[in-house]
């Protein structure tokens, strides 16, 4: 089989790496995130119908009038149809909705139009936050217990790493984010916690067992041993991903990119973040000594 | 001997098989989108004849029909699609009198047998389904009202400790007034006062032989008391509705004092207000003592029992939103009780209110705010109108025995049944103001069918594309795990449909996902297993080695992960807590197929048996 010199090019990458999260952090500050209607709120519009519509019809017309993040259903009755819009409220929505709406000859009344409030509260936002980062100190904790706490410093900076490059993605590019895109970026932690642990559990493995110093070695060897698993895993998810992505219509548009960056970096930051800064750390075999005596322990676990 | 597994390990499997595949098996029968025909009195009966009509009248308008039932309540007609619903409540409400209510209805379809073992499906989401919408008033008036309520109980206790004598207190609109004897009193009053409540603009009013200062509380104060009363509702009302995070609704605010709260999957009102619940408040006070002058205390009467009563201090200790949670159970001898949990700010009020009047009494009033339609005749046209009004009433009268805290308990109760429905009243009561139901309505699906198709769509293929994968690359092994992934999702779905999880679309594609990562666990072991075979193991040796050297990495990786999922838990509200319950769930889950279910068929098939290749 044919080896990769991963950790020969790590200089470049480092620069690659330094380079995405620079750009998102500054797009983040820039311009922040697009948010959605979930997060920010928006206009309720109810309007009445003379005769029952087609819903995709009144949804085309506002898409093509400009409006954003639109949601139409019935309400109540099948004349009657409720409107969320991503604009901000005043007093003209209404009327500019119904204007638009009785256009094309229908007989449109308007009923009501408010502003309603974000779906995701302060609350859900601080405590959110606060339970990341809660989470971020647990798994520190608990890798470092695990392996040591090189690791640990590695596996947080490839977290961080993923995050903040799929965040800047979406800030970049001005996309839509929703509910949806946030639990996509709590998968994307899963998934590059998941990558990252598997690639330094061979790591770790593979210095136990060699007999070389030449740590640059070992990591190669390590990585391109895992390779077949790395592209296997990341390639069936990519699949799934690239599915959802270009057929799965708008409600998963956001969800299924957000994953797909995220799932991308979060496999290159398993080798060039999390395992290249472990050589840049001055990863020791005396490091993982002491660790060597519960091993035998754990794989006898059931 | 290499690669055999214990009998009971297999019957293990067998069983957590069996349990989720009748605990997943409902949601093969999902409900189904009906229209209900009931009369309102009792001696107007439907018959087959109707129902005929009914059906007949529906497929000339297009609308397909299932099925048609009678039975003692009225006619079920399901439906085939639920975006016919309201057109077919429409035709069927032409055809019939003023007697008959047609009702929108999603009639369950899961076979008796299952229903007996409490197993039900999933619920469709807002997105996929729609459901009941629900528009909430808050009475703003009643949270300024219980804010000036607090004020003056605090200025009082003030006025008392620095012995200045006062004769009354006022409240009106948005302004406190309290009374005095003399000028002196009062000119003091406001020094003390003025510093510690700088929300209010502060007037002396000299009429008749008193004195009185005028409180009005500044238009900035009265933006931040309703905004916090209806945020507080928000979270109240979320938590009541969304317990675990899974149940995918709605709760926004909608226009300066209202809320709406979409509920998926439900389109009975009933049932949904029991989920969303009371609409009460709760005031917290100490009992009067003999000699209290009257202007401070007011009597009420208990809830259950009207000829009982009691007077009341006027001076309100916490109200209900400080409550943050309360449940029954019972005490070191076996008698039934109800423990009170209070946020941060409700403890300190409560140690300072307890400590200095152990042995008094304290209650519990329960405030319940109903509205009752009035019909009023205004030019000639009838018009209901909603009056609201007020219930109070003692729901607990208990002596302090110490100084209470943050968390308490409330004893010398009757009955188990009395503390279960005590401990509910004060979880109900837990909002910062009173909030009236003002609309109910039902909700078709916010996204269109073109829309819904499609996300389905894209989900069926994603997850045959990896079936493909697996079976392209590990080929009798990809079909081993593919088996697996097959049991991964019948786990899962029953898992979730235990919790009572609503689908949503982004959720159906957050599964399939999970599923295109939980063959990770497999892609390791085979990569580990063919990895072994090249270095020269033999076959029995290379799937032993293969399962035994990859579990470390599949534990770690599983266990980090499992552990960010049970903090996001712990700590996230809303999604972020569902997110984590579904993640955890699929992370078990996919544990056990991967390490315990392809283990158990790998060794079935090649187990001690003579192997000299694999297709791997």
């Amino acid at each position: 089989m044919r080896q990769f010199d991963f950790m020969g090019k790590r200089r470049l990458a480092f620069i690659a790496s330094a380079v995405m999260v620079l750009v998102s952090i500054i797009a983040l500050a820039v311009q922040q995130l697009n948010l959605g209607l979930d997060f920010t709120g928006g206009t309720l519009v109810e309007v009445r119908y003379a005769v029952a519509p087609s819903l995709d019809s009144v949804r085309q017309l506002l898409e093509n009038a400009g409006f954003r993040d639109i949601s139409v259903q019935t309400f109540g009755a099948a004349n009657e149809v409720l409107i969320r819009l991503q604009q901000a409220y005043d007093d003209n929505v209404g009327e500019q909705v119904v204007g638009l709406l009785s256009e094309s000859g229908d007989r449109v009344n308007l009923v009501r139009a408010e502003f309603v409030g974000a779906q995701v509260g302060e609350q859900l936002r601080d405590r959110s936050g606060l339970g990341m980062l809660v989470a971020l100190g647990i798994v520190m904790v608990y890798v470092a217990f695990r392996f040591q706490y090189k690791f640990a410093l590695g596996a947080l900076l490839a977290l961080v790493h993923d995050v903040i490059i799929t965040l800047g993605v979406f800030s970049l590019f001005q996309i839509e984010f929703d509910l949806t895109v946030l639990a996509a970026l709590l998968a994307v932690i899963g998934y590059s916690l998941n990558d990252t642990i598997v690639v330094y559990d061979r790591i770790r493995e593979n210095i136990r067992k060699s007999r070389i110093d030449d740590m640059t070695q070992i990591f190669n060897d390590a990585i391109n041993m895992t390779l077949a698993r790395t592209l296997a895993t990341s390639g069936t998810t990519l699949l799934v991903l690239l599915a959802l992505l270009t057929l799965g219509g708008d409600m998963i548009e956001g969800f299924a990119l957000a994953l797909l960056v995220g799932v991308g970096v979060g496999t290159f930051s398993s080798i060039y973040v999390a395992s290249a800064l472990l050589l840049t750390l001055k990863l020791q075999r005396q490091d993982l000594i002491p660790a060597q005596k519960e091993d035998p322990e754990a794989e006898e676990l059931p | 001997m290499l690669n055999r597994y214990p009998l009971w390990k297999y019957l293990l499997i067998l069983v957590v098989l069996a349990v989720g595949l009748i605990y997943s098996l409902p949601n093969l029968y999902p409900e189904d989108p009906a229209v209900q025909i009931s009369s309102t009195r009792g001696d107007v009966s439907l018959d087959e004849r109707q129902l005929q009509q009914f059906t007949s009248a529906l497929s000339e308008a297009g609308i397909e029909v299932t099925r048609g039932e009678i039975d003692s309540s009225g006619v079920l007609i399901r439906l085939a699609d639920a975006e016919d619903q309201l057109s077919a409540r429409d035709i069927i409400a032409d055809m019939v009198g003023d007697d008959v209510v047609v009702a929108l209805n999603l009639a369950e379809s899961t076979p008796g047998w299952l229903e007996s073992l409490s197993a039900s499906p999933m619920t469709l989401g807002l997105d996929l389904r729609g459901g009941v919408h629900f528009l909430l008033e808050v009475d703003m008036d009643a949270a300024l009202e219980q804010r000036l309520e607090v004020n003056a109980s605090a200025m009082r206790e003030m006025l008392r400790s620095e012995r200045i004598r006062y004769r009354g207190t006022d409240i009106e609109g948005r302004t406190l007034t309290l009374q005095f004897t003399s000028e002196e009193d009062r000119n003091a009053a406001r020094r003390i006062i003025a510093t510690d409540f700088p929300d209010f603009e502060y007037e002396n009013l000299d009429e008749g032989r008193g004195a009185s200062l005028a409180m009005t509380m500044t238009e900035q104060t009265v933006n931040e008391i309703q905004d916090y009363a209806i945020n507080q509702n928000l979270t109240t009302l979320r938590n009541r509705v969304d317990e675990l995070g899974v149940a995918e609704p709605m709760v926004q605010r909608q226009g300066p004092n209202r809320i709406v709260v979409e509920l998926p999957g439900v389109q009975d009102t009933a049932a949904a207000k029991r989920v969303v619940g009371a609409t009460a408040n709760l005031e917290f006070r100490l009992e009067a003592r003999p000699d209290t002058p009257d202007i401070e205390t007011e009597s009420f009467e208990f809830r259950n029992n009207e000829a009982r009563s009691a007077t009341l201090m006027r001076d309100v200790i916490i109200t209900g939103d400080s409550v943050s949670s309360a449940s029954r159970s019972f005490d070191e001898n076996g008698r039934p009780q109800v423990n009170i949990n209070l946020d941060g700010t409700g403890g300190t009020l409560m140690n300072r209110a307890t400590r200095t009047n152990i042995g008094r009494n304290m209650a519990v009033l329960f405030i319940e705010h109903k509205t009752r339609d009035r019909v009023v005749i205004e030019n000639g046209e009838e018009i209901i109108e909603r009056e609201p009004y007020t219930e109070r009433g003692i729901i607990s009268l208990a002596t302090i025995q110490s100084a209470l805290g943050n968390s308490f308990r409330i004893t010398g109760l009757d009955s188990p049944t009395e503390a279960a429905e005590l401990s509910l009243l004060l979880r109900s009561g837990s909002l910062a103001a009173p909030i009236y139901f003002v609309q109910e309505r039902t909700i078709g699906p916010s996204l269109g069918q073109d829309n819904i198709d499609r996300g389905v769509l894209s989900v069926q293929i994603g997850l045959l594309l990896v079936v493909l994968f697996m079976l392209v690359r590990y080929k009798v092994f990809g079909l081993i795990a593919n088996i697996g992934l097959a049991i991964n999702l019948t786990l899962l779905i029953a898992a979730m449909s235990m919790l009572g999880a609503t689908l949503t679309l982004p959720g159906i594609a957050g599964i399939v996902l999970t599923l295109g990562m939980a063959v990770d666990a497999n892609v390791l072991i085979y990569e580990r297993i063919r990895e072994e075979l090249r270095a020269g193991m033999s076959v029995q040796q290379a799937i032993h080695a293969g399962y035994e050297r990859a579990f470390t990495s599949i534990v770690d990786a599983n266990i980090t992960t499992l552990l960010v999922a049970l903090i996001l838990f712990s700590i996230g509200t809303g999604p972020v807590k569902g997110f984590a319950v579904t993640l955890s769930l699929g992370i078990l889950t996919s544990m056990f197929t991967a390490l315990l279910v392809t283990r158990a068929i790998v060794n079935l098939v090649y187990g001690g048996k003579p192997v000299k290749k694999l297709w791997i």
